[in-house]
């Protein structure tokens, strides 16, 4: 019990001293998460707005598979992710193996799934008849969409949520493509599993605490978000 | 939410996610990729010896701190330029083979046998061989790394000296994880486990376990340096990897393992062997 106060007492420290590499490290963990969400949220609401649009046969299966990808293993991603960047494998021609746009790329694996799947459910939950309606209006493709992703937006930020929630707290993929090297691939999580081995539990619940600080912060902006626009 | 607080909040994420995210990754030829084990970014000795090698070669350094067994194989597929690793038999194996050349020794420390002050199975005082008995014979609880490692494949060694079943047998478990975790767990448990003695001398303090066996010829532990071939994997920074070999095995930073550790734990971690004959 005593060490959980001793990190929390620690993560204030290093926080009010402004320790640049811790400061650097939860810089890192909310740009790479941050980015990765972001291209999750382009690509899992393209494909939920694609798969709800629109009817076609196995979209019961394309569903049924979106919704399993929410439950990717970090670590799964990481593997596939390492073996397909390997320098000598199909990908190595890129160069990302163990920089921040590895990280990036596998994290936005395992957060497209989810945003998708979660951004379908909500798109189906609107009522049935508002689409024929938006349309009768003369709305053009573009407008509809736009209109059904307005109406849906609680929802949707809850599923950005999910997605962001997933990502900032994997450990699996981000210490496989990203290697947890200081300065450049070193995130909260990952520092916070290398602290640990090393006996320094202190620092590590610090990490951690700040870990939970970073997800809050986010979360809260984006629950402002969220519960702001619920106003009429 | 309209368009334009929508697009408010967009150019504000933007601000935040995008200043220096990538920062310029250097050219591949100015990388070396050290893939080693973890005894040595554990003990903080990689934290000292790296930055100071980056900045005399300009080279930088990506360290990848897996087991050992991990290390190695990275290394057979072309996936690392250099191995600092301990595990004897695997890396003799490696170059054997020809996708490690040049493996040169750099530094030793030694295994030690550890478990609960208690001493339950009286291991203390007897050879490595009979302290394994006595553990197999009272069935005091024993944890094995499991994860190919160079302390892991040393254990193996040791049981199989020692001519003991141990596999399958229920006071013989394994971790999987690296040796800093299993020293915890070992402690939790009031285990036996075999641990290298940098990783047991900066976690000490925190576990309450003893050391209760050293100094057995059997139990040194020995790492090398090994480049990977060039000529096998086209993609290795051959010219990196041997400056970084070299830079391990010169004087200079033979003289800093020598002293790593004793103003932190007391006494050194390691022990410069370069150019020793084995």
């Amino acid at each position: 019990m005593d060490l959980i106060w001793e990190g929390l007492r620690k993560a204030l420290e290093l926080l009010l001293r402004l320790d640049p590499e811790v400061l650097g490290i939860t810089l890192l963990s909310l740009k790479v998460s941050g980015l990765a969400t972001l291209l999750s949220v382009v690509l899992g609401l393209g494909l939920a707005v694609t798969v709800a649009l629109n009817d076609f046969p196995g979209k019961r299966l394309v569903i049924a598979l979106m919704n399993t990808g929410m439950g990717l293993p970090p670590v799964v991603v990481g593997l596939f992710v390492t073996v397909l960047l390997w320098r000598n494998g199909p990908f190595g021609f890129l160069g990302i193996l163990y920089t921040p746009a590895a990280i990036i790329l596998a994290q936005s694996i395992i957060a497209t799934p989810i945003i998708a799947g979660l951004g379908l459910a909500a798109l189906q939950h609107l009522p049935p008849g508002l689409r024929l309606q938006i349309l009768a209006l003369g709305a053009t493709r573009t407008q509809l969409v736009w209109l059904l992703l307005k109406e849906a937006r609680l929802p949707l930020l809850a599923a950005i949520m999910a997605g962001f929630g997933g990502v900032i707290s994997e450990v699996g993929a981000s210490i496989m493509v990203g290697g947890n090297l200081k300065g450049s691939t070193r995130v909260l999580t990952t520092a916070t599993v290398m602290e640990t081995s090393r006996g320094n539990f202190d620092v590590a619940f610090a990490l951690s605490f700040l870990l939970l600080v970073l997800a809050f912060s986010v979360n809260a902006l984006l629950t402002h978000l969220q519960q702001r626009s619920r106003r009429p | 939410m309209n368009r334009s607080t929508f697009l408010r909040w967009g150019l504000a994420l933007a601000t935040v996610l995008s200043p220096g995210l990538l920062p310029a990754a250097p050219p591949a030829e100015k990388i070396v990729i050290l893939a080693t084990t973890t005894s040595t970014q554990d003990s903080g000795l990689l934290d000292e010896l790296v930055p100071l090698f980056e900045k005399q070669s300009g080279y930088q350094v990506k360290t990848i701190a897996v087991g050992s067994g991990q290390a190695i194989a990275m290394g057979k597929r072309g996936e690392a330029d250099v191995l600092l690793v301990h595990s004897p038999d695997a890396e003799k194996a490696l170059v054997a083979d020809g996708a490690g050349i040049n493996r040169r020794i750099v530094m030793h420390n030694d295994y030690i046998l550890v478990g609960p002050v208690a001493d339950p199975a009286g291991i203390a005082k007897h050879t490595a061989a009979e302290s394994f008995q006595r553990i197999a014979s009272g069935k005091s609880l024993f944890l094995s790394r499991g994860d190919n490692s160079g302390t892991h494949a040393q254990e193996l060694k040791l049981w199989k000296a020692a001519g003991i079943p141990f596999e399958g047998q229920a006071w013989y478990q394994q971790t999987g994880q690296g040796m800093g975790q299993t020293l915890a767990i070992a402690a939790e448990k009031k285990a036996y486990t075999l641990s290298d003695r940098g990783t047991y001398l900066a976690l000490r303090k925190k576990l309450g376990l003893a050391i209760l066996h050293e100094g057995d010829p059997t139990l040194r532990n020995v790492y090398h340096v090994i480049e990977v071939n060039a000529a096998r994997f086209p993609k290795v920074n051959s010219a990196g990897a041997r400056a970084f070999a070299d830079f391990l095995v010169s004087k200079a930073v033979q003289a800093r393992i020598k002293e790593f550790g004793i103003a932190t734990f007391g006494s050194p971690l390691f022990f410069p062997d370069a150019g020793f004959q084995e």
